[in-house]
């Protein structure tokens, strides 16, 4: 009897977590459209939508999230396509190419990469990277799209590995023995059908690294000047979502214009990262079956 | 809750000081939170040290983020003491007053704005005017005012800090009320005013503007002329009001002072915090000789 009583209580408590995860996510959504829809009072939702400039303390303010949105997209862009192919061919090295040994050293110093904290990146971004791309590049400044870039690639690796990785040790031996028991050289199995075969998997590593890298904010606010310029290139100065809200949320006066502005932003990034995450975990499912 | 970390953040303190110390009932015991600009986070950190060697019971925190945000926190009443290196302004004041805060100002030191460029930069000189069209983005290649063949990048803090303010009111506006002149939006904003140098240090293109407390040997502050004659930043020039790009300090409090946070302001006000603000590079209000406009 104790037993099921005990029993009772524990999966009571599991799904007691499992909900108020759920009730959290609701609450902070709740919050921050409530905070966001108040700026519609006073500024109209086109004009946030489309607006082409972002001046919060000029007279009249102007709440344009064209910029930002742009210069966030800029930078996920192109970390994603420096990260990508990099980190799916480090996931198939370490799963199907590297003896055992060398394996692990790798996974631990994924894992080592992983907990480099972003304010170190930022500083090496500013000391060492962008005065490099400045001079390689001849750019007036280094502190561009590129610079976060590069650095956020770095930071989605991690992620993009081992979710790649655990995708493509997924797929089932009977696959590559019966590539091999045809003829097929252990490239041909690998590229035609492991890799296909953990696609699912590996569209989800993607999703999520473009979660990190999308949210990362003291990187970017570090490296990429925060000019607030409607990007044309990588190699120009942006501001992205995240660091106009930890740039200036400090100045704000709560229950002001500029402070619901601010939770406007949050709330369309918030929207981004949700379908992102979204997406990530239909492939995740698909992956499973 | 806040009261209760306070308290206990004083006790700590009290603690450690030493057991057998007893407190004497009419020393005055507090903490005092002072928050804003980045500018005087450094001489209001000295202040409140100095200030605590004389009233050991009583707890000064300093933080810096711009004064915007020390006048952010003074309407959310989140500190005591606001810093900032710009007047409040009338929208921020209404606001306050919104809020139930009624903003009591306190003028302690005075201060030059340095523009600052890359030592490799032949420039020396530049006008109001000329400063107005480099940071408007009118004026895009340093060859127009006799430097090299090479592209401007204009270098700023961000929106939270005064100087940012009081540089766009004073240049990029030319002090015109009502004046719609933005920084050219292709403008690096830089979290800090050390990141400034950084940058201007690395880039013979950059010039970006601070306080003339935080102007390094690694960057080259420039002589600014408004009416013909160009002066350096130094101490003498504002202090005689030479400088064009002068400016009050200010502290402000919720209402008339009481308490500790009476004892911190007289502190900073009286000889020995005017003189931490000396040493830290700034102008003490009693040898401003020039009334402000």
């Amino acid at each position: 009897m104790p037993k099921k009583i005990s029993e009772f209580v524990i999966e009571g408590c599991i799904k007691l977590s499992g909900w108020v995860v759920i009730f959290f996510v609701a609450l902070i959504f709740l919050f921050l459209l409530k905070d966001a829809l108040s700026l519609f009072g006073v500024h109209s939702l086109p004009d946030f939508l489309f607006g082409k400039s972002w001046l919060p303390i000029s007279e009249p303010p102007k709440f344009g999230m064209v910029p930002l949105l742009l210069g966030s997209l800029y930078v996920t862009l192109g970390a994603i396509v420096i990260c990508v192919p990099l980190g799916v061919c480090s996931a198939m090295f370490i799963a199907e190419v590297a003896p055992t040994h060398l394996k692990h050293v790798l996974k631990s110093l994924i894992e080592i990469l992983a907990a480099i904290p972003s304010v170190v990146l930022g500083f090496i971004g500013i000391v060492w990277l962008g005065p490099f791309l400045r001079n390689t590049f001849g750019l007036s400044t280094g502190m561009c799209g590129l610079t976060g870039s590069l650095l956020l690639a770095f930071m989605a690796l991690p992620t993009v590995i081992s979710i790649s990785e655990d995708a493509l040790i997924g797929v089932p031996k009977a696959f590559k023995e019966a590539a091999y028991g045809l003829g097929a050289t252990r490239w041909q199995a690998l590229w035609r059908i492991v890799l296909p075969a953990a696609s699912s998997g590996i569209i989800a590593a993607v999703m999520l690294g473009i979660g990190r890298v999308i949210g990362e904010t003291m990187v970017v606010m570090m490296v990429t000047g925060n000019s607030p310029v409607m990007p044309r290139s990588l190699l120009q100065p942006l501001r992205t979502l995240t660091a106009t809200i930890a740039g200036e949320m400090g100045e704000t006066v709560a229950g002001s214009e500029h402070y619901f502005a601010l939770f406007a932003v949050g709330l369309i990034l918030f929207i981004i990262t949700f379908i992102i995450n979204f997406i990530a975990d239909i492939c995740l499912r698909k992956a499973r079956k | 809750m806040k009261k209760l970390l306070v308290f206990t953040t004083v006790l700590l303190l009290i603690g450690a000081v030493g057991c057998k110390e007893t407190v004497d009932p009419n020393e005055p015991v507090g903490f005092i939170q002072v928050k804003g600009s980045d500018t005087i986070v450094n001489a209001s950190q000295e202040v409140a040290e100095e200030f605590m060697k004389d009233y050991p019971h009583v707890f000064v925190a300093v933080t810096g983020g711009g004064s915007g945000v020390g006048i952010a926190s003074l309407i959310n009443k989140t500190c005591d003491v606001a810093t900032a290196s710009r007047e409040m302004k009338s929208k921020e004041i209404e606001v306050a007053i919104k809020h139930g805060v009624t903003p009591k100002e306190f003028t302690v030191a005075y201060d030059g704005v340095a523009v600052i460029v890359n030592e490799k930069n032949p420039v020396e000189r530049l006008t109001i005017e000329e400063l107005h069209r480099i940071f408007t983005g009118k004026a895009k290649n340093w060859k127009e005012f006799g430097g090299k063949d090479l592209g401007i990048v204009t270098i700023s803090r961000e929106v939270s800090s005064g100087t940012h303010m009081y540089f766009k009111e004073e240049v990029v506006q030319l002090g015109k009320k009502g004046s719609q002149e933005e920084f050219s939006n292709e403008t690096l904003l830089l979290s800090s005013s050390q990141a400034i140098v950084e940058e201007v240090a690395g880039n013979e293109g950059a010039i970006g503007y601070l306080g003339m407390g935080y102007v390094s040997e690694r960057t080259k502050a420039l002589l600014v002329a408004k009416n013909g004659v160009a002066y350096p930043p130094n101490v003498d020039n504002v202090k005689q009001k030479k400088y064009p790009l002068s400016r009050g300090l200010y502290f402000y409090t919720n209402g008339e002072p009481n308490g500790v946070t009476k004892l911190f302001i007289d502190f900073a006000l009286g000889p020995k915090g005017q003189e931490r603000f000396r040493n830290t590079g700034f102008v003490p209000t009693g040898e401003h000789i020039a009334k402000k406009n």
